[in-house]
């Protein structure tokens, strides 16, 4: 790994991080990994419990029809099945909701069920559920069912969707368009006018799912003597997950536990309620029993959200020196008949219209955002929400831009990056930055690729017919969300992030976090975090995550917010904690705590360093031989902290992408040869970690850039639902990913100084990609501006195959 | 004594050396190898990602050689030998490359983790020599969302690459 482990880490003089045992900036390896490389992870599939029934769903096979006769009888008489169940059996206990949040005007969706009631609007929509003693009888009665179904014409594009006319999905609704914004600042038109260049693309970027190699599921365990509901749920959000389900069922939330075992991946597809979750919840309740429910994969292709799926029209003005004037975006996107609940489908659309032009100066910007509804899966918050789309449009503009005044692309950046020394900044469209590095981070991506030798190879090679691409993204991306997000549009999302610490009986430390663990290594981070604070060694920190029984109320794993907000908590609880102790250790030694002190696992005297006290002793003594304790000393060994940011909306992050590739211009085909990042995400916790993050990140946007697409046909039907059908990346094609560092930005809010790490590869990776494309493409006149690029894509660029889009985008702007 | 036959309720009886152990359980005929082995011996260290031969999550050793267990009838596996994760595990046939896998991070949410390693543990048997570009192609069959999979390419060079030195 490239960079050095002390990079980002404050120089503060007295930071609780800066100690000589400090784990901070340290590539420690995740404790709790040996069990999954073991094979012993516990994933909701291996779970069993005493009487638990398995629950199937028929679904839909149409995009959109009014539902007739259900037959069930052949189902209902099959081996094992317990119990056959439609929309109006469980509708009195499981009432339709509605995604939609109070701080998003104007947005509207219809009620959705769980189970459908009388149409059906997506394919895959759960009609009727089987229940069964196993899960390959429920899946086998599920067979027997019989629908009649008067098919409706699907709505499946936007456009049409939004047209004058169009037929209403939801006729209370008045018409299709759930959401809608715009954004007008500074004087856009006089912008254009004065222009000494305009580039103006359409983007099309695909619907893509998250195809986390987990599928969903769900174990429900009502318990009728007590009231008690348990949900083992492969749910990144468990606090989320049991104050909804309290709103849900009418339960106190006191009797709802939620627990997120080994999670298998999430990216965001496991933090939305799905109504064949719910659905099983409902059916546990409802039979006393254990119902579980795990997705196979052919229905996680027509069931997990669904994301990106943009059509933006992007233009940019630029003046003779470069500088870019103005952007005008008008986003149009389709998100299925229901906005997700409860963090709506608005979400993206809107981030997309936030984050066009992040990194750069710019003075007048005029953007709109819509949302329509379609006969197509529920689309809604996927990993790195908006920013592929946003970083795409921008990046790709921004190369256009440098061509056209015959400028090199790095330097174009140069030209209107953000300076360093400028912070802090509102940038046009409102976003506060705290503080950023993109040129420090420029100009190190530029030495560590060799810029100037790779353009001096491709030139050299181009003339010899092999056509290679360097494509250049500078990011920015949102982590570390303040409450002004989800909690103020009345969904139960917190912001803050608690953590409960304390010192066990042999010295050790046990932490207990309202964030979890999906393999990113949250709890090596917090671990590291309260290590460093209490200075003993890791192995003797142990993290409990993924309860809402045992770990404090917080906010989830989303936004990539567990290290910046939990790493804060933890390392204030930290401190509460080693202030008892340390008060204790000084009535004891009948000295001020202040010249006591903890270094590797012991109590000393701060100023020679002379051991007192084994932690243990301190833990015994207060536990155990509480006589023994001098009078007035509270033996308080647990000390719980939260902590939110409130300062700024969001922390950004910064840095740079490139990708280096070469196209085949006889097949289309694109073999990637490098890529690098360049990232600033404030105090680096573990390098190791943030290294990994951004590697699976840029793999994951690799994906969307060259391969996966949810293909739909007119009737609204997904061809490729499937693994076979929809590629995802695999090891063969993927490049080495090189990363550096930069002196970090840390935010001034926490006393870690810690950012979010995990969208930044996902954000800028397809800009890279297909600014990459067009340069190889550049000696063709050729350029692509729809994700994924597949070799058929490309050789329509290249005029090697027909063009297929026959209409102009949107007329906007 | 034959190593399969038919009870009364439909299901069959399978006999079978799982982990080195002989062992004795029921599934009707389409029940596939994983499903099995989860199932009547609690061995869930074998995931199923797709069902569809596509993934990799499932692979097993039969008789020695890895196979994709959703694409194996469990009784296809009948008298024969079978290997999962966590008999790799226990006996500590691997262990050099789950440490390197630790120490890399070549895993986040572990779920493609067992058959990444069984297919790293042949690659590295058959090919002891195997560069780079040839652990990449080896591994393609085995899909992981999480890493990028350049960790995991790392964590099995750097195996082969010490089983080299320790082989001279
Ligand atoms: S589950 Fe067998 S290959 Fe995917
Ligand atoms: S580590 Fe999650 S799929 Fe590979």
């Amino acid at each position: 790994m490239s960079g050095s482990a002390a990079d980002g880490v404050p120089a503060s003089p007295l930071s609780y991080l800066d100690r000589p045992n400090s784990y901070i900036g340290r590539s420690v390896a995740r404790p709790n990994a040996r069990r999954l490389l073991a094979g012993q992870g516990q994933y909701v599939g291996d779970i069993v419990l005493a009487r638990m029934l398995h629950v199937a769903f028929y679904r839909s096979p149409h995009a959109h029809a009014r539902i007739g006769r259900i037959d069930v009888a052949a189902a209902a008489a099959s081996r094992e099945v317990v119990w056959v169940v439609t929309g109006a059996d469980i509708l009195g206990i499981c009432k339709p909701w509605v995604g939609v949040l109070g701080h998003l005007k104007g947005m509207k969706s219809a009620p959705q069920p769980a189970l459908a009631l009388d149409r059906v609007f997506a394919q895959g929509e759960p009609i009727v559920a089987v229940v069964a003693r196993s899960q390959a009888a429920a899946e086998d009665a599920v067979q027997k069912i019989a629908v009649d179904f008067e098919a409706l014409p699907p709505l499946t594009e936007p456009e049409a969707a939004l047209a004058e006319g169009a037929p209403v999905l939801h006729p209370e609704l008045g018409d299709n368009l759930a959401f809608e914004r715009r954004i007008e600042v500074g004087a856009v038109d006089a912008a254009f006018a004065a222009a000494a260049a305009v580039v103006e693309d359409t983007f099309d970027f695909a619907r893509q799912t998250g195809v986390t190699l987990e599928p969903r599921g769900i174990v429900a365990d009502y318990r009728a003597a007590d009231g008690r509901l348990t949900l083992y749920q492969s749910s990144q959000a468990p606090h989320m997950m049991r104050a909804l389900m309290a709103r849900q069922f009418g339960l106190p939330e006191s009797d709802i536990r939620v627990v997120a075992p080994d999670i298998g991946g999430s990216f965001g597809i496991k933090i939305h309620c799905y109504p064949d979750e719910m659905a099983t919840v409902a059916l546990a309740i409802l039979l006393k029993r254990p119902v579980k429910f795990v997705a196979d994969r052919l229905e996680s292709f027509v069931s997990d959200i669904h994301a990106r799926g943009h059509r933006v029209r992007g233009r940019m003005a630029v003046d003779a020196e470069g500088r870019i004037l103005a952007f005008v975006a008008d986003a149009l996107t389709g998100v299925g008949p229901y906005s997700a609940y409860p963090r709506t489908s608005a979400v993206e659309a809107n981030q997309v219209i936030n984050l066009i032009g992040g990194p750069y100066v710019f003075p007048a910007y005029r953007a709109r955002a819509r949302v329509a509804f379609q006969n197509k899966v529920v689309m809604s918050q996927y990993r790195a929400v908006g920013h592929p789309i946003a970083c795409t449009v921008t990046e790709a503009l921004i190369d256009r831009a440098a061509a056209a005044l015959g400028l090199d692309p790095a330097e174009m950046r140069r030209r209107n990056l953000i300076k360093d020394d400028a912070y802090p900044v509102t940038s046009a469209v409102g976003l506060k930055f705290e503080g950023l590095s993109h040129h420090r981070a420029l100009a190190k991506m530029l030495e560590m690729m060799d810029y100037e030798a790779l353009r001096a190879e491709q030139a050299a090679l181009r003339a010899r017919g092999i056509h290679r691409g360097i494509g250049l993204a500078s990011f920015i991306e949102i982590t570390n969300p303040s409450p002004a997000f989800y909690g103020a549009g009345g969904a139960p999302i917190a912001a803050q992030d608690g953590c409960a610490i304390r010192l066990d009986p042999e010295g050790g430390l046990t932490l207990q976090a309202s964030v979890g663990e999906q393999g990113q290594g949250t709890e090596t981070v917090l671990a590291q975090i309260a290590a460093s604070v209490f200075d003993v060694p890791l192995a003797r920190v142990r993290v409990v995550t993924g309860d809402t029984d045992t770990t404090p109320q917080g906010g989830d794993n989303w936004a990539s917010r567990a290290a910046g907000i939990a790493g804060e908590a933890t390392l204030q609880a930290t401190k509460a904690l080693k202030a008892n102790v340390l008060e204790i250790a000084g009535a004891l030694l009948q000295m001020p705590p202040a010249r006591l002190d903890i270094r590797d696992g012991k109590v000393v005297e701060a100023a020679s360093g002379a051991a007192r006290f084994d932690l243990a002793e301190i833990a015994r003594m207060v536990y155990f031989r509480t006589d023994a304790l001098p009078e007035g000393v509270k033996p308080e060994l647990m000390a719980t902290r939260h902590y939110v940011p409130r300062g700024y909306p969001f922390a950004f992050t910064n840095g740079v992408q490139a990708s280096y590739l070469e196209v085949d211009t006889a097949t289309g085909a694109v073999t990637l040869l490098k890529h690098w990042v360049v990232e600033d995400c404030g105090t680096v916790i573990n390098p190791l970690l943030v290294a990994e993050q951004l590697r699976g990140g840029i793999v994951q946007g690799i994906g969307g850039a060259l391969y996966e697409e949810c293909v739909y046909d007119e009737q609204g039907q997904m061809q490729n639902a499937n693994m076979a059908d929809y590629l995802v990346p695999m090891a063969a094609e993927m490049p080495d990913i090189e990363i550096g560092h930069v002196a970090g930005t840390p935010t001034a809010e926490s006393e870690l100084g810690a950012k979010g790490t995990g969208e930044a590869g996902v954000a800028a990776a397809p800009a890279a990609v297909l600014n990459a494309v067009n340069d190889a493409l550049r000696p063709f006149a050729a350029r692509v501006t729809a994700q994924p690029m597949t070799p058929e894509c490309i050789l329509r660029a290249l005029g090697k195959l027909p063009s297929r889009r026959g209409a102009a985008g949107p007329a906007f702007g | 004594m034959p190593s399969s036959s038919l009870a009364l309720d439909g299901l069959i009886e399978i006999t079978l050396t799982v982990n080195g152990e002989s062992v004795t359980g029921r599934a009707d005929a389409r029940t596939h190898l994983v499903d099995f082995l989860r199932r009547e011996f609690g061995l869930t260290g074998s995931h199923l990602g797709c069902e569809q031969g596509v993934c990799g999550a499932c692979t097993v050793r039969l008789d020695g050689r890895i196979v994709r267990g959703c694409l194996i009838y469990a009784v296809q596996a009948a008298g024969r030998r079978v290997e999962t994760i966590e008999g790799l595990s226990d006996s500590g046939e691997i262990a050099d490359l789950q440490a390197a896998f630790h120490e890399r991070n070549a895993l986040q949410c572990g779920y493609c983790t067992p058959g990444m390693l069984l297919t790293a543990a042949e690659l590295l048997a058959m090919r002891p020599n195997a560069g780079r570009a040839e652990i990449r192609r080896f591994l393609s069959g085995n899909f992981c969302r999480c890493t990028g999979y350049q960790a995991i390419v790392d964590a099995v060079d750097a195996t082969a690459k010490r089983r080299q030195v320790a082989r001279r």
